[in-house]
């Protein structure tokens, strides 16, 4: 690809692990040495591509090289081997407002941080306003930082920050910041940018971000690049790594191993009683859960729990709420929830099951994840995002 | 070069930087910029109550200037060792000092070492144009002398930056650098004629043989002599030693230079 704006091309990063830190002369010369380390490599042979005006996610877990990736891509870190190339302006959001100064004011603030972040004077002066205005600190700005509230102090520098007006963004996570109606407009802004055909490369945990805002993925995995592509494909795919991982670790625990009562395999079925991963909104199904108790439980709970990918619950019933009681549940035998009408919205979701004693307080066993299925566009017909539907009716008068 | 068109290229966040140092520097203190007078001015009553009334050391005459004070002629010699024990000190821990910078936004790290000597450049500047009021109400009209003055501010500012460039990178992997600097700049102060004049020295050891010229390689000293010789005897430095302090800060200039960008690599990661 010659259109590339970001390349990163074998790129290989070692840190130092010290063991003992020698950081003085005086220590240095009293054990005729520099510091014992181990060296371990960050990043491994790492290369990939970012086309001009496309938004490019970074993921993987803690610890697997994504931040140091970006770091390496905003020049703070430099690669022990391989080449790094990023064309145009870039602006790099990985802390908010780092380099203000607690004494002084916040116009003084502005003016050093936009220089720092490389404009000048003049296009300081024109957008000084719309930086101020859009953090929303008219009335402190001539007030020094040090009095500001974390939330301001964000704001000043995410609204620095993104009024740089970079070719290339780079964002390591921080759009979390400030109360909603900040955080919305920090959105609206980097969708902004992205339609005017800026590109963008972001480091984040939500596969919710890297499916609605990004085009391509890179998913690292112990500083190595375990896979390439589109995004929604590769979020899949780390999806599916992470609920292995979560199964393995639950099959390792013998806690969750044994207990009276076990779930043996979870379904989704649709209205003719089929099982099923793809749903349409609006479809009659019907969840499904098997167990097996191996003596007799008295007073169970069983409970559904749907969550997106990144994690959020979107609803979890349970049958005690639900008033349906059952004294004894012996041998095998299954637990249906049936939800007439599905108002979940376009999207993946995961179903995670468990069983409880009578006060919720001992679990008998708990399935993270069992079940992933995929909801398709039906009646109600939105597509606006989110994750359900209210199945309003509109009227307009 | 690269790195040079850079730096260029960040002129306004170096201009930047060091209005931060210079109004930081100040800007909790009531007194607020007097300070900036109030330090060399106590270190002055100082060493012109020690040296000149107790110890009765005799400054030079100047010649041809005629001038024969003693408080004069040591503010001719401690400004300039003023402004390089303040350069190396700040611009020694200025990547210290801005740590979450280095490592969350990408620069030129060179910028911060810069800004910060040049902030107390600045300062040298302003004691320097008081020194050349008062030289004025003792009869050294200095006028005709300031462009060579601005030409050994320029020199000692190459070879200030130099000096901190190589102590920044270096403090950042050896913390006790700065207890070091503090005993190496104490010697420094008597190693080159600032509270006395050079006759002392030649006194004890004669004006030839080696002890009086490795005296005279100390680029302080002849910093210092060339700073005399302009505002206190009102007279062109000789020209030698003109070309050795250019020789010298060009040098210590680049080396300073070369060794930070060797240490420069990994300084997010050991910061």
């Amino acid at each position: 690809m010659s259109d590339a704006v970001v390349r990163a091309d074998g790129v290989w990063k070692r840190f130092r692990l010290y063991h003992e830190r020698n950081q003085s002369l005086k220590a240095t010369i009293m054990r005729r040495g520099r510091a014992r380390y181990e060296e371990f490599w960050a990043l491994k042979d790492v290369s990939f591509e970012v086309p001009a005006g496309s938004t490019f996610a970074l993921i993987g877990h803690n610890g697997s090289g994504k931040s140091t990736m970006l770091k390496t891509l905003a020049r703070i870190l430099r690669p022990d081997k391989g080449t790094v190339e990023v064309k145009g302006k870039m602006s790099a959001l990985l802390e908010l407002g780092a380099g203000f100064h607690p004494e002084l004011s916040g116009r003084e603030n502005v003016y050093l941080n936009g220089a720092i972040l490389g404009l000048s004077k003049r296009e300081l002066d024109r957008r000084f306003d719309d930086i101020v205005g859009f953090a929303g600190l008219e009335r402190f700005i001539d007030s020094p930082v040090k009095n500001y509230s974390s939330g301001m102090y964000v704001r000043l520098g995410f609204s620095v920050a993104i009024n740089v007006d970079p070719d290339v963004l780079l964002i390591d996570e921080v759009l979390a910041v400030g109360d909603e109606e900040f955080q919305r407009k920090c959105l609206e802004r980097v969708a902004d940018l992205r339609a005017s055909g800026r590109t963008i490369v972001v480091v984040t945990h939500s596969m919710q971000t890297v499916r609605s805002l990004c085009d391509r993925a890179v998913w690292l995995e112990n500083g190595v690049v375990r896979e390439e592509g589109e995004a929604g494909e590769v979020a899949d795919a780390y999806l599916g790594q992470v609920q292995v991982d979560i199964q393995q670790a639950e099959a390792a625990d013998p806690s969750s191993r044994w207990s009276q009562l076990r779930i043996t395999q979870v379904e989704l079925l649709d209205s003719r009683g089929r099982p099923t991963t793809r749903v349409a909104t609006g479809d009659a199904v019907t969840f499904r859960m098997h167990y097996e108790a191996a003596e007799p439980v008295r007073n169970p709970v069983f409970s559904f729990a749907i969550t997106t990918p990144d994690g959020m619950l979107v609803t979890g019933p349970n049958t005690k709420e639900a008033e349906v009681f059952v004294d004894k549940v012996e041998g095998e035998g299954t637990v249906d929830l049936h939800v007439p009408r599905l108002l979940l919205l376009l999207g993946n979701y995961d179903v995670t099951v468990e069983c409880t004693n009578d006060s919720v307080t001992h679990s008998y066993h708990r399935w993270s994840r069992a079940l992933r299925f995929d909801v398709v566009p039906g009646v109600p017909h939105e597509t606006y995002g989110g994750v359900v539907s209210l199945d309003g009716r509109f009227s307009i008068n | 070069m690269q790195t040079l068109r850079e730096i260029a290229s960040r002129r306004e966040l170096f201009v930047n930087l060091t209005l931060r140092e210079l109004r930081s520097k100040y800007k909790r203190s009531v007194l607020g910029w007097a300070w900036s007078m109030l330090n060399p001015l106590t270190t002055l009553l100082i060493y012109a109550t020690v040296f000149g009334i107790f110890l009765r050391v005799e400054p030079d005459v100047g010649d041809p200037s005629g001038l024969k004070n003693f408080a004069m002629f040591l503010m001719c010699g401690l400004l300039p060792y003023t402004f390089l024990a303040n350069g190396l000190n700040a611009g020694m821990t200025s990547l210290i000092g801005n740590a979450n910078l280095v490592q969350k936004v990408y620069f030129p790290r060179e910028i911060l070492v810069g800004a910060t000597v040049a902030s107390w450049l600045v300062s040298f500047l302003i004691e320097l144009g008081v020194l050349a009021l008062v030289l004025a109400f003792f009869g050294n009209i200095v006028v005709p002398w300031v462009p060579v003055v601005l030409l050994l501010v320029v020199l000692q500012t190459m070879f200030v930056t130099g000096i901190a460039l190589a102590l920044a990178g270096a403090a950042v992997y050896f913390r006790d650098l700065q207890h070091l600097l503090g005993l190496v700049l104490q010697v420094w102060l008597y190693s080159a004629p600032i509270v006395y004049p050079v006759a002392l020295v030649e006194g004890e050891v004669g004006t030839s043989g080696w002890k009086i010229t490795l005296y005279n390689l100390n680029p302080l000293t002849r910093f210092v002599e060339a700073y005399r010789d302009a505002f206190y005897h009102l007279r062109l430095p000789p020209l030698d030693d003109l070309a050795y302090l250019v020789g010298v800060s060009v040098a210590v200039l680049l080396a300073g230079w070369w060794a930070f960008s060797r240490l420069e690599g990994r300084l997010a990661e050991e910061l």
